[in-house]
């Protein structure tokens, strides 16, 4: 029974890790991408992990289940936090908000390099 | 105090990371134990070099940890959060989905209420892992910029609202 569960959570993990894999190709810029690779991978980590402690839990209260657990716990901490310095880090060296960005208030206190041309930023 | 406290907590992760309890360790006529003393042994050096070392640099105040109401309040939080954290992915999910991609991105201003630095850090973690924002920076300690894959509206006042508030309440009891 546990071991269908784990399965059934290890699953649908990776279809949300598909999910997020699918948004990186095809979000505009490099903020939306990470939203989609912070929200969609984290959680979909987590439920694979999640499956794993299921199923370690399942032959007693055993190292894999514990572990697994806590590695949700670091996951949920750092992913978003690697995200944030990784999206301020772009905002200062420059990389522009493409189409269809409606508003972007951030430049009034930080505003933003232009010596980047926008060739350079098509490819990131 | 603050270093008793760093040390429950690392003492606490270090069992839980080495697990020293593993039930195939008892023989089969029932001598020897789960327990690996071992590594408990070592866990509590570790634990104190730990808290010796970084003791001073890591939580401002060593109190709220074993508080009852503070842990009351997390144990509240996290299905709260995780709730929202579902949510955003299935938003972002169906974003990423549709032929259209409807987005509409733009980076917001917010504004918090939270003093304290780990409840504004607790804040901007939880909406980057929350519906469709994320972080950008912090600035004057509780100014948040976001950036918003649908922007429902620029103004402060209604970004603050939509997406700040849902957390404020649980962050400032826990935090504050």
């Amino acid at each position: 029974m546990s071991e269908i569960i784990a399965a059934i959570l290890i699953g649908i993990g990776v279809l949300f890790n598909l999910f997020g894999c699918i948004g990186l190709v095809r979000f505009p810029d490099v903020y939306t991408r990470l939203q989609a690779a912070t929200k969609c991978v984290t959680l979909g980590t987590c439920l694979t992990l999640g499956g794993a402690a299921v199923y370690g839990f399942a032959g007693g209260f055993g190292a894999l289940g514990m572990k697994s657990l806590l590695c949700i716990g670091f996951l949920v901490i750092t992913a978003p936090t690697a995200a944030h310095a990784l999206a301020r880090g772009a905002y200062k060296y420059g990389v522009k908000l493409k189409e269809p960005t409606v508003v972007d208030l951030y430049q009034q206190v930080e505003p933003q390099p232009t010596s980047i041309e926008d060739e350079e930023t098509e490819t990131a | 105090m603050r270093r008793i406290a760093i040390f429950i907590v690392a003492y606490l992760l270090w069992c839980g990371l080495a697990w020293p309890y593993d039930q195939n360790h008892i023989a089969a006529d029932g001598t020897g134990t789960a327990w690996d003393t071992g590594s408990l042994l070592l866990g509590l050096g570790v634990a104190l070099l730990v808290a010796i070392l970084f003791g001073g640099a890591l939580t401002n105040k060593p109190k709220n940890l074993f508080n009852p109401l503070h842990i009351f309040w997390v144990i509240v939080y996290l299905p709260v959060f995780f709730y929202y954290c579902i949510k955003a992915n299935l938003q972002v999910v169906y974003l990423v989905l549709h032929p259209d991609m409807p987005i509409k991105p733009g980076i917001v201003k917010v504004k918090t209420k939270l003093t304290s630095e780990s409840g504004v850090t607790a804040l901007a973690n939880s909406i980057t892992l929350t519906p469709g924002t994320l972080t950008v920076d912090v600035i004057n300690d509780n100014e948040l910029y976001v950036h918003w894959l649908v922007v429902e509206s620029a103004e402060e006042d209604k970004a603050t609202e939509i997406i700040v508030n849902r957390f404020e309440y649980f962050l400032e009891k826990i935090f504050d």
